[in-house]
């Protein structure tokens, strides 16, 4: 019976569809989250009666019996649009207003990017992430540094005791891909280049299209609570359709066992 | 054995088979511009000398709703969904054309502009190159104009329009990879330049709900009554048998 293992792929994609939800609503807070969508296909037809078949030397059959097989999880899209700036008024919380990604270096020596920009010093006075990993091109804080300013350009000044004019420390860079879209999430907010996303390309922030960039801000998760509700709603009622269609065919199985 | 028993079989096989296409209808109820299927019997006449008593039913397609699905806001700029009838063209991975109504697009890592299943969209010179950009614009008439990179908005490129077909309704098919064609083959058609779409929206799947699961209920009972018909058939037998037994 075909229609028990179609629905079964409608539960599989609901089911899938709902964990991307949830996954969604869990990061509500998560700063420089970008919210996924679960992107459906239907799956391959199974041609019973070939359209177009000759009914007759001069007449033809003007439809055929295609039975599909039911339907997948084909992407599940990451959604860049521009979350909100939130003011925490700490000097090592960056923003990004606009397109691109600060730059991390892993541990292993790969690089990552992220829209997270809660930055803090390590020991040796350098611009880390949360995790720890140090932000690329390396920006270093002199420790007897008064005060910390970052420019909407990625520019960093300290004011260093006893010295009137500020010193430029190091520069923040941004960067960007042709299609954000086929990076890949890694977790801990980074994302990894892959050959989907097109190779990385540092720049300027304000320039080239870059974004630029916000001191004292920070970007909240994109995610909007109100849509991923109406989608759960969606999700779980198309959950309980595709299981009904699994008891139906259950019901006629279980009749033709029992009446004949 | 009575003939009986076979029309009815063929009717509970048949009911089986569109059972299944209701279950993918209510698979891909969350599918992108999915056009549902419909089922149909037809009657089947079995021809022979004597009286014609026995007709079979067959299962057969119906090809595809055409209505339209709702039409839902994702703010995507590179999601369109086609308003009112037409076609979006798409070159599928043997280098045909095809069409769909599922209108999130991407760019892929060529810059090339594709489906969500990754068919290259078409537009009105081949499939359309999105260069490094700030911003994407997809008119209503399919025009693409993007803000290149490193400029400012002031400065919209425009770079090439989807090809936005709509041929004679009764022309399309759908195969089985679930994607458009026109029958028979031939010259693809012309973009037609009233057909419109909406950006920062998808168009859902247009499986009814409520009419799939009445047609599952009424395909559940009908296998029912087939069964039963084959039941009876069975009891005739037996009963046949009883009063032509000698004992």
């Amino acid at each position: 019976m075909e229609s028990l293992w179609v629905a079964k792929t409608g539960l599989e994609a609901q089911q899938t569809r709902m964990t991307v939800v949830a996954q969604n609503l869990a990061n509500v807070n998560t700063t420089g989250y970008k919210r996924g969508r679960a992107m459906f296909e239907d799956l391959l037809y199974q041609n019973v009666t070939q359209v177009g078949g000759l009914t007759s030397q001069q007449t033809q059959s003007p439809t055929g019996l295609n039975l599909g097989t039911g339907v997948r999880v084909v992407a599940t899209d990451k959604q860049f649009s521009q979350g909100n700036l939130v003011t925490t008024n700490n000097p090592f919380d960056v923003a990004v207003e606009g397109r691109g990604f600060f730059q991390v270096l892993l541990p292993d020596g790969t690089q990552a990017y992220t829209r997270d920009g809660t930055f803090q010093l390590d020991p040796q006075g350098q611009l880390v992430n949360s995790s720890g990993y140090a932000v690329q091109p390396a920006v270093t804080i002199p420790t007897s540094a008064q005060a910390v300013t970052v420019g909407v350009d990625g520019v960093v000044s300290a004011v260093l005791p006893g010295q009137a004019d500020p010193i430029q420390v190091g520069t923040l860079q941004l960067t960007d891909f042709v299609n954000p879209g086929g990076l890949q999430p890694r977790g801990q907010n980074l994302f990894m280049e892959t050959v989907a996303s097109g190779p990385p390309q540092p720049g300027t922030p304000g320039l080239n299209g870059l974004g630029t960039l916000e001191q004292g801000t920070l970007e909240t998760s994109n995610v909007n609570v109100v849509e991923e509700l109406v989608s759960m709603i969606e999700t779980q009622r198309a959950y309980e359709m595709n299981s009904r269609a699994i008891e139906t065919s259950d019901q006629m199985l279980q009749h033709l066992t029992n009446s004949l | 054995m009575d003939r009986l028993l076979y029309v009815a079989m063929t009717g509970a096989k048949q009911l089986m088979q569109a059972q299944t296409v209701v279950a993918h209808n209510l698979a891909n109820v969350s599918t992108t511009g999915f056009r549902a299927d419909l089922a149909r019997f037809e009657a089947a006449p079995v021809e022979g000398p004597g009286y014609p008593s026995r007709i079979n039913t067959v299962a057969s397609g119906l090809g595809f709703d055409r209505s339209q699905g709702t039409l839902v806001q994702t703010g995507g700029q590179l999601d369109v969904a086609i308003d009112g009838p037409g076609w979006l063209a798409v070159q599928t991975k043997d280098g045909a054309q095809a069409y769909t109504r599922g209108g999130s697009l991407n760019v892929n890592e060529l810059g090339l502009l594709e489906t969500e299943r990754g068919d290259l969209v078409l537009g009105d010179n081949g499939p359309v190159a999105i260069p490094p950009n700030t911003g994407v614009t997809i008119a209503p008439d399919g025009t693409v104009s993007i803000v290149p990179q490193g400029q400012g908005p002031n400065t919209l490129a425009q770079i090439g329009r989807l090809k936005l077909v709509n041929p004679d309704p009764s022309k399309l098919e759908k195969r089985t990879d679930g994607l458009v064609r026109v029958a028979g083959g031939g010259k693809p058609p012309e973009a037609d330049a009233n057909v419109r779409v909406a950006s920062g929206f998808i168009e859902t799947s247009n499986v009814n709900m409520a009419s799939s699961m009445v047609d599952m209920i009424e395909y559940a009972r009908q296998f029912e009554v087939a069964l039963r018909m084959m039941h009876v058939a069975d009891e005739n037998e037996s009963r046949a048998a009883n009063i032509a037994s000698l004992s």
